[in-house]
């Protein structure tokens, strides 16, 4: 029998399952397939902080889901159509999520009374006729996984274990997805392990053989390559990229990278990148903690290196001491902040744009930090660069926002080409610069109010810096009142003047009232929902700040432009604050703050209530 | 593959052949103690130190955190960096690792390293950075005006505590000792000679070197180390630890214990071979260590010297070996290569 084969636009997929079912790897599986095949696609794990919470419970639930399309998208995507639950936790955590008639493919053999009853359900919802308004494919993928296996020398746990793998097979056939990436994949995983890897790759195609034969799937589906711009792409996620750029910022600023990291959800994995090319001078120091990490970077910094150090809002709050110092001695420095839900511990694996304000003020006195913010997966690169640039230029403490969403996500990627990147290399002081061949380490360019940045090892350059208020010029330590109050207002003017570019504004027909703003990762949902309104003829305008400060120049005029400005946040309305003060503009906030990012429908709707009320 | 360090502290770092002399390392910059403390006669010894080796000046680096002492690097003209409040050594860390052409100093104090900066102190010991830190122990905090230290003994009575302080000192010797550090030492602020043979030492040590040095603080707890000064009574409470002598003092001497321990005993009540012969260089520290515990109760007998000083790998010796590895298996970095690394696919 030929089973027929319907086209899609595009799909979500979400694969759900207990913390120690490997949904995780069974997604990026899927993903590298999806990238593979040619699909622009967009991802969105998410996962327990605890690393095995008790098995087959509702904290317990992993999930990753996949949208992917024949043209290209901006989000993981809102609603699932297709739920893989591996167990009766899994489909209670995401049968919320799912609209009525999409598909649920359930792992019948978790569907036990003990799995039920750990969540609450009184019967089972595969027989009750309670899953009625949803196609439900029910598999018994443990059971199957293990007949498949019975020639391996495996133990039945063992054995069991592959079912995400057969989960994969399945999905694959239903999708056309390819499959010798998954197979070369599971061979290397598991090199040392010949039998497993062998176990692995036939519970894989045990599950594509089960697609194309069983008639529980009568139909499977393909989704044509997008039509992408062309060049060489990979699949990246927001932390792997911004531990490119980093790496990429050494290079292009010709100075040794050096990061200061303590291990935190959800930067971690910047550090676990980074300290694998060593091959590019970096050096990667775990410290003691988030202040060892800051204070290590600075003391490289210092030094001549590309200082970095990587965390989360809790050692960002830890770490503030250290960037005031940076501040005052006026020497370059990347903290990378990684947000995620807070206050205090919070939500560690969830998203969150709530350290916007920290990083603008949270720090004893008048402290200014720039503040840059990467919009996509793949944009951590450019914004990596992008921060060490006006790091290095400008000799200042800068932060870059990420968040979770960002870290975790990921996105095709088109590679640049190295000779396109930024020079952004800047000279050491090497000469006095003062008279009688003096040198005056805090006598600054008259352009760019930079100090200059003479590192030890540079001979009749000796000079002595501190957290102490310096006199203007020569730094040597000073408590004269007129003399602080200079140094304040010259360090906040040199921030101020970075040279940012201007806001750019999306309006086709430039006759929107309504102009719609944001920062950081809400670009994809906000940028899907104004699709969403101009398909259907809604006239709206977008703008995306990059840049938080200094803010671009054009930013008031463009905001004046408008009869009403909407901002939604994932925050309780940080950047609405701030330019409500500073252009005294009635920004609209739409505010969730829910660990998880935008949808665009909901976007959508909130856009759409903007466009109709008076 | 691990390098042999023992005599090469400061081998990497560039030599002069300009004569230097003290002024060479004095900055024009007013210092600003209170007359008579002992922060004056440690910097004394340090810049008339600093010539004898020979090092270019402009590859020296002095880093403090926060505290009296912590002025120290504004008043040597080499590189300085006043840092914040117990944080040196993790700044220090930092450069030292990058930089192994660089003699790095840490300038700190018993508030400074060993309350605020504990947990710095203790890892920078245990990695051994190339790094010679200088822990002006006065038993007092000095800059905020008098309150009892981490190295204050119980019952002392300042402006915090004025029924007397309830917490046990550390004994910073024994502290570094348990955290694993490479070399140990005391000197007194007194001594110039004795201060300068330990930071003799303490430089051709590569690795950290931790140097607790007795410093008096004649505002707030003056005389805290009388007994070592007094002409009456110094020689005989002072135990000199000099590598393959005999540890005595004019009238006691070191002498194993039944129970396995150490214990000092009048010099003329045992032979010369049954006093111990102090072995700075022995990979088993519990002998520097029951030295560290001598001087309780204080001031009766008090070692003075090197504790313990221990060849081993040094962080960033071995950070720079890993840099090196990874070009020789992977070639130098190249950007194109790692940006293709993953899967690609093309679009036309």
């Amino acid at each position: 029998m030929t089973k027929q084969v319907q086209q899609l636009d595009r799909v979500i997929i979400r694969f759900a399952g207990d913390s120690g079912d490997g949904m995780q790897l069974t997604g990026d599986r899927f993903t590298a397939g999806t990238a593979e095949f040619g699909n622009d696609l967009s991802t969105l794990p998410n996962f327990p902080a605890e690393i095995r919470a008790p098995a087959g419970t509702l904290p317990g639930v992993s999930s990753f889901q996949l949208h992917f399309a024949d043209h290209d998208i901006l989000t993981p995507g809102d609603a699932p159509n297709v739920l893989v639950a591996m167990n009766p936790a899994a489909l209670k955590a995401n049968l919320g999520d799912l609209p009525r008639g999409s598909d649920i493919i359930a792992n019948t053999d978790e569907f036990t009374k003990r799995n039920l009853q750990k969540v609450g359900y009184d019967a089972n919802p595969l027989e009750d006729d309670s899953l009625r308004e949803w196609r439900v494919h029910a598999v018994p993928l443990t059971s199957l996984t293990v007949k498949a296996l019975e020639g391996f020398d495996l133990s039945k746990k063992d054995a069991e274990r592959s079912k995400n793998m057969f989960a994969l097979g399945l999905l694959s056939w239903l999708y056309h997805r390819p499959t010798d990436h998954t197979i070369k994949f599971l061979e290397q995983k598991f090199a040392k392990k010949p039998e497993i890897a062998k176990a692995n790759i036939a519970a894989f195609q045990a599950g594509w053989n089960y697609g194309e034969t069983t008639e529980s799937f009568s139909v499977s589906y393909e989704v044509k390559p997008a039509r992408l711009a062309p060049g060489v792409y990979r699949n990246i996620s927001g932390n792997q990229a911004l531990a490119y750029g980093l790496i990429a910022a050494g290079v292009q600023s010709k100075l040794p990278l050096f990061l200061g990291s303590y291990p935190i959800t959800p930067a971690s994995d910047i550090l676990h990148e980074l300290s694998k090319h060593k091959q590019f001078g970096v050096r990667t120091f775990q410290a003691e903690d988030e202040i060892a990490g800051v204070g290590a970077a600075l003391g490289a910094a210092f030094g001549g290196a590309l200082g970095v150090t990587t965390t989360s809002g809790p050692g960002v709050a830890l770490k503030s001491e250290t960037i005031g110092l940076a501040v005052t001695t006026e020497l370059p420095l990347i903290i990378v902040d990684v947000q995620r839900a807070g206050p205090s511990t919070g939500m560690p694996t969830k998203t969150e744009q709530t350290d916007l304000l920290m990083a603008m003020y949270g720090r004893n006195g008048e402290s200014p930090v720039p503040i840059v913010a990467p919009m996509s997966p793949s944009d951590c690169f450019d914004a990596a660069i992008e921060a060490a640039r006006i790091a290095v230029k400008y000799r200042t403490p800068v932060m870059l926002l990420s968040d979770g969403y960002l870290a975790n996500g990921s996105e095709p990627w088109r590679l640049p080409e190295i000779s396109d990147l930024p020079d952004i290399s800047q000279e050491f002081t090497t000469a006095p610069n003062g008279e009688d061949g003096q040198f005056l380490p805090f006598k600054r360019d008259t352009e760019t109010l930079a100090r200059p940045w003479a590192i030890p090892g540079t001979p009749g350059l000796e000079h002595r810096i501190g957290g102490i208020e310096k006199a203007d010029g020569t730094g040597n330590i000073s408590y004269d009142p007129d003399n602080h109050d200079l140094m304040v207002r010259t360090r906040a003017a040199k921030i101020a003047g970075i040279d940012v570019p201007d806001l750019e504004v999306d309006d086709p027909d430039g006759d929107a009232k309504v102009l719609v703003i944001g920062w950081g990762s809400t670009y994809g949902p906000i940028a899907a929902a104004v699709r969403r309104i101009r398909r259907v003829g809604g006239k709206v305008a977008q703008a995306h700040f990059r840049h938080l400060n200094p803010l671009p120049a054009n930013t008031g005029e463009v905001l004046k432009r408008y009869d009403k400005v909407l901002l939604p946040e994932i925050n309780l309305g940080q950047l609405a604050l701030l330019l409500r003060a500073r252009y005294l503009v009635d920004v609209i906030s739409y505010n969730r703050v829910r660990g998880l990012p935008f949808k665009a429908e909901e976007l959508a709707g909130v856009i759409q209530d903007v466009i109709d009320s008076d | 593959m691990t390098e042999l360090v023992n005599g090469k502290g400061l081998s990497l770092v560039p030599k002069t052949d300009v004569k230097q002399t003290l002024k060479d390392f004095k900055s024009d910059q007013e210092v600003r103690w209170c007359p008579g403390c002992g922060d004056y006669a440690i910097l004394a010894a340090v810049q008339s130190f600093l010539p004898e080796l020979g090092l270019k000046r402009e590859n020296i680096v002095f880093v403090s955190g926060i505290g009296c002492s912590s002025r120290f690097p504004y008043y040597l003209n080499t590189y300085g960096f006043h840092s914040i409040h117990g944080r040196a050594p993790a700044i220090a860390t930092g450069l030292a690792a990058s930089r192994p052409d660089l003699s790095v100093w840490v300038i700190t104090g018993d508030g400074d390293a060993l309350s605020i900066g504990g947990n710095h102190l203790i890892h920078a010991l245990r990695r051994n950075v190339n790094l010679n830190i200088l822990l002006f122990n006065n038993r007092i905090y000095g800059l905020t005006k008098g309150q009892y230290s981490p190295t204050s003994e119980v019952g002392k009575i300042t402006k915090s505590t004025p029924m007397g302080s309830l917490d046990k000192p550390f004994n910073p010797i024994s502290l570094a000792i348990g955290a694993e550090a490479s070399f140990v030492a005391r000197t007194i602020d007194s001594d110039r000679k004795h201060l300068q043979s330990v930071l003799r030492e303490a430089t051709a040590h590569r690795g950290t070197s931790l140097v607790e040095i007795y410093q008096n603080c004649n505002i707030f707890n003056d005389n805290a180390f009388e007994p070592l000064k007094d002409p009456g009574v110094r020689d005989d409470i002072t135990l000199r630890l000099e590598h393959g002598q005999p540890i005595v003092s004019a009238s006691k001497a070191v002498v194993r214990a039944a129970n396995g321990g150490i214990k000092v005993v009048a010099r003329d009540s045992v032979s010369e071979g049954e006093i111990l012969v102090h072995d700075a260089h022995s990979p088993d520290p519990s002998i520097a260590f029951a030295l560290s515990r001598l001087d309780e109760p204080a001031f009766e007998h008090v070692p003075i010297g090197v504790f313990r000083s221990v060849d081993r790998p040094t962080y960033d010796g071995r950070m720079a070996e890993q840099l090196e590895e990874a070009a020789a298996q992977k070639g130098p970095g190249d950007l194109s290569e790692l940006l293709m690394g993953g899967d690609t696919w093309r679009i036309n």
